[in-house]
Parts: structure tokens; C-alpha cells; sequence
């Protein structure tokens, strides 16, 4: 992606945050493929790839399942973000104040900045895998949820700190550099898959297949971790941006396309990201594993370094580095909404010191798949109350954009359509057991409803004193 | 001068890429495949930060 366009996009220069996307500033296909294909190759890779050799998911299952949950993600941004986006043309905020009111998306942006910060908490953690290598650093186990040794909090805040220095900067060098790293990091990821293959044994296509699936993924989970199986793999793989394409955080990027059809590109970053990435760093967790059947330890910088040498662990930094570094920027951006009158700097750094607390904690890199999965599904609701504003508000006979048509500051059906989602979910995970991963779906349509339901009752369009 | 740049960039992911793909069928050994890859991964920092987000004259216009 042209650092540019980046900088229109996430830097939010000021730049059409409250209008619509004049034609003359659309962007090609080229930069949402560019964009794409960096942006959804990080620091994460390094750790959900692992995360399924250790949650036992057999090779088959694997590769059906990414292929499906991927092809399910692409058609989720294509179809549902593409169009709205090139429709309106309008950032999610601002999309959203003119259905919710300003008052509940300030409670958006504050569970949004929080979110932020754990995403970019548990980047950070993983370059401290990498960056205590030379110290010898006492690496974080699976079972882990504190801090095993003050080296590893003194590295982390060490990390935090110079990342946090860096995002005060503002996001323009950072977006530069990860430009240039990205096209290096994912031919790492392919090095790295076929050097695991090789120290696995594998040298023909029938040593690949039955190496696949008795030893990197053979479908027993390790000690404490539960069993995945094809419906995890696909809904992993479909929901894990959940936030941004049935969310609808990237209407803020494609309403920059010139055709609603560019949602569809992300199959470039997803296809690299989220099937080679993955299926890379899981490769080159189980060559660590093969080597220490016995070890618990979970730690992607360390793990890198040995297949790969300093390539691989540096490989690790800076994919964390570049992941962690527009995530905290990002989350000082949604508090800033809150807060507009304290400084940027300020903001910014209150992010890092809450960032690098939470990176201290282990915890957020074992359970990543459960973070990434709470952190879609928190944010999905307001997603889909987009989604049926924009498409059911004539046919069902409410008001679109309720909240800019009756000037009021506060929408209740888009704030109970949240809540009582997020309810809802909560009572299928806590009484029927339905695991988080399965969450999601139902949760859009149950939103959805409410949403209707209730602005059928609260802004009817045939009754409303506003239109008249 | 970019011509330059462009040509250690490309060495750089050349190194980054092959000596794993030697490495596999068996003609490289481990250790010195590490060395090629930090090679390539010095050639591409120094090289490519300098080319890749240039707005080309084009765009420029």
C-alpha cells in the first residue's frame, strides 16, 4: 500500500472524516491488494499457526477448514463491507454517529481503544520472545498466565517503551517501514515452512502428506489445551476479523475504492496471511516440538531463531513491532474521540503504559485465539446495526441514520441492539456451552433483529415527526 | 542509482528464499543457510527503504 493512501486511511489526517470520499481521492485495486497482503501478514501469524499444532487439529481439517473460513472471510468483505462502503462512503465512526448518536459511539471507541491495547499487548510479548534471546530470557509456557521472571516484565516494558516512543512519532515512518518489511516477512514465512519441512523429514509428496498429518498436525491436542476440530478451523478463520469485515471497521479503508467490488482483494492478504502464514509458523512449531517433545514452552522468537537463525528472529520483532506500533497509534485515536481536548502525546502514551502492563501477562499470547475471537465478536454488533440500517430501514418501514434525522445524541435501539447481543451470547457460551468461536453468527442475526424490532418501535417511518 | 537499489533488493529476497529451498533437496547445510539468510536480510534493509515507498513520477504527477 502507498504510504500515502495509508496515511489518508489509518492516520486519519483530517481527511474527509466527515464527508464522503470525493472521486478525485479514490484508490485502485493495486492499493487495496498492497494493503491487504501487509497488513494481514504480522506478528499474529507467528503465534495462531502454532496455536493449532497445540490445540491438536489434524492436517485435513486445517487445510479444508482455512480454505473455507478464508473464502467465507473474503466473500464477508466483499459482499456485506464492499458495498456499504462504496455506497456511503463515510468512516465506521461517522457511519455510526449518524445511526447510534455520539454518546454510544463514545462507548464504542472506549471498548475499541481497550481492545487495541491487548491486541497490541500480546505483539509486544511476542518480540520480547525474540528480543531476550540474547539474555538468555526465561521464555513464557503455554500454561502461563503471569510473568515467569522480572527479566521478562523489564523486556516487555523495554519493548513497550520504544514502541510507545515511536507511535507518539505518529504513524507515517511506522506505515513506511512496515511497507518495506512486508514483501521480506512473508517470503521468511514460505523459508520457514519449507526448512521445517526439511528438518521433518519430508522430501516427496508422499513423505509431505503422511508427515502432515501424523506429526505437525496429528490431531492430538498437547497437555492442557482442547481438542479443534473442522468447525473451529473455519470459524477461526472466518471471524478472527470479524471487527473488520462484518464489524465494519473497514469501511473506513474501502470507502477509499473505486469500485464496491474491492472488498473482494483481501483474498490476497487472507490466502497469504491466514492459509501460508499459518501454516508456516504451525510447521515450525512442530519442527520445536519434535526437537523438545517434553517442553511446554511457547515462545515464537526463540522458536524462529533455531530454524531460521538471526533472519527469523528479527522476523519476529519487527512483525510484532509493525503490528503492535499502528494498533497502539489506532487505540490513541478512538480515546482521542473520547477526550479530544487532552494531547495527542499524552493519549498516546497512556496507550503504551497500559499496552506494555498487559503484555506483561503471558496470558494474551496462550489465548490469543479466544482474544481475537471476543475482540470480533464485542465489536460485531454495531456491524451488523450498520448492515440493517442500510439495507432493511426502507423495507421494514424504520428511519435510517436515526440518530442524525431526529439531531439526537443517542440511538437506544443501536445500544440495546449491543447490549442484549452481547447477552445473548453470553447466555449461549454460559448455559448451553457454546463455545466463543461459534459465537459470532448467531450473534449477527440476533442484532440484527433487535435492531429492527426496535427501531420499528422507537423511529417508525410513516409516524416520524422528523421527516414531516 | 535506484536501478542499484532495486537489484541488491531483489539479491536480498533471493537469498532469503533459496538457500532454504538448497537447504531442502539437501546441497546446503544448516548453519550456512542461516548466514545466506541474514545476508539477504542486510541487503534488503539497506536497499529497499530507499526505493519502495517513492512515489514513482506518475504518481507523482
Amino acid at each position: 500500500m502507498s504510504n500515502s493512501f495509508l496515511k489518508k486511511v489509518v492516520g486519519e489526517t483530517n481527511e474527509f472524516e466527515r464527508t464522503p470520499i470525493p472521486s478525485g481521492s479514490l484508490k485502485g485495486a493495486k492499493s487495496f491488494l498492497g494493503m491487504y497482503a501487509g497488513e494481514h501478514t504480522a506478528g499474529t501469524e507467528f503465534v495462531i499457526g502454532p496455536l493449532f499444532v497445540a490445540h491438536g487439529v489434524s492436517a485435513g481439517d486445517l487445510v479444508f477448514g482455512l480454505l473455507i473460513g478464508n473464502l467465507l472471510a473474503v466473500l464477508s468483505w466483499g459482499l456485506i463491507t464492499g458495498p456499504i462502503a462504496a455506497s456511503k462512503r463515510l468512516t465506521l465512526y461517522y457511519q455510526l454517529e449518524r445511526i447510534a448518536g455520539k454518546n454510544v459511539v463514545r462507548w464504542y471507541n472506549l471498548v475499541n481503544s481497550l481492545m487495541f491495547c491487548f491486541l497490541a499487548g500480546s505483539m509486544i510479548a511476542v518480540s520480547a520472545t525474540a528480543v531476550g534471546i540474547p539474555f538468555d530470557l526465561e521464555m513464557p509456557t503455554l500454561s502461563d498466565w503471569l510473568p515467569r521472571t522480572p527479566g521478562w516484565i523489564l523486556t516487555v516494558f523495554f519493548m513497550g517503551g520504544v514502541i510507545t516512543l515511536v507511535a507518539i512519532q505518529g504513524y507515517s515512518q511506522v506505515s513506511k517501514f512496515a511497507n518495506v518489511m512486508s514483501p521480506w516477512m512473508i517470503l521468511v514465512f514460505f523459508a520457514a515452512a519449507i526448512v521445517g519441512l526439511a528438518q521433518l523429514g519430508v522430501g516427496s509428496f508422499e513423505s509431505l502428506i503422511s508427515i502432515s498429518q501424523e506429526v505437525i498436525w496429528n490431531g492430538v491436542p498437547l497437555a492442557g489445551m482442547s481438542k479443534f476440530t473442522i468447525w473451529h478451523t473455519i470459524f477461526f478463520a472466518w471471524f478472527c476479523n470479524m471487527a473488520m469485515h462484518i464489524g465494519m471497521s473497514d469501511l473506513t479503508i474501502l470507502r477509499y475504492a473505486k469500485s464496491w467490488t474491492y472488498g473482494f482483494y483481501s483474498f490476497g492478504g487472507v490466502f497469504l496471511g491466514h492459509f501460508v502464514a499459518w501454516i508456516a509458523s504451525g510447521i515450525l512449531y512442530s519442527v520445536f516440538l519434535q526437537a523438545e517433545s517434553a517442553s511446554q514452552e511457547f515462545a515464537p522468537g526463540a522458536i524462529a531463531y533455531k530454524t531460521l537463525g538471526i533472519a527469523g528472529a528479527i522476523c519476529v520483532v519487527i512483525a510484532g513491532w509493525t503490528t503492535a506500533n499502528p494498533t497502539i497509534y489506532r487505540a490513541g485515536l478512538a480515546l482521542q474521540a473520547i477526550f479530544p481536548k487532552v494531547s495527542t502525546w499524552k493519549i498516546t502514551a497512556s496507550v503504551g503504559v497500559v499496552t506494555s502492563l498487559a503484555a506483561c501477562f503471558p496470558a494474551l499470547v496462550m489465548k490469543l485465539l479466544d482474544f481475537v475471537a471476543l475482540y470480533g465478536l464485542v465489536l460485531m454488533p454495531m456491524g451488523a446495526v450498520i448492515f440493517a440500517d442500510f439495507y432493511f430501514s426502507k423495507k421494514m418501514g424504520f428511519q435510517s441514520e436515526a440518530a442524525l434525522n431526529s439531531k439526537s445524541a443517542f440511538s437506544l435501539p443501536a445500544l440495546l441492539s449491543w447490549v442484549f447481543t452481547l447477552v445473548f451470547c453470553l447466555g449461549l457460551n454460559f448455559f448451553y456451552g457454546v463455545e466463543i468461536f461459534f459465537l459470532g453468527l448467531p450473534g449477527w442475526f440476533v442484532a440484527i433483529a433487535i435492531f429492527i424490532v426496535l427501531s420499528k418501535i422507537k423511529y417508525p417511518l410513516a409516524k416520524s415527526p422528523y421527516l414531516e | 542509482m535506484k536501478m542499484l537499489l532495486k537489484i541488491g533488493s531483489f539479491l536480498g529476497l533471493v537469498l532469503t528464499l533459496v538457500p532454504p529451498i538448497i537447504f531442502f533437496v539437501g546441497n546446503l547445510e544448516l548453519s550456512l543457510m542461516k548466514g545466506y539468510m541474514g545476508i539477504g536480510m542486510v541487503l534488503w534493509f539497506v536497499t529497499a527503504p530507499f526505493w519502495i515507498n517513492k512515489p514513482s513520477k506518475s504518481e507523482e504527477v
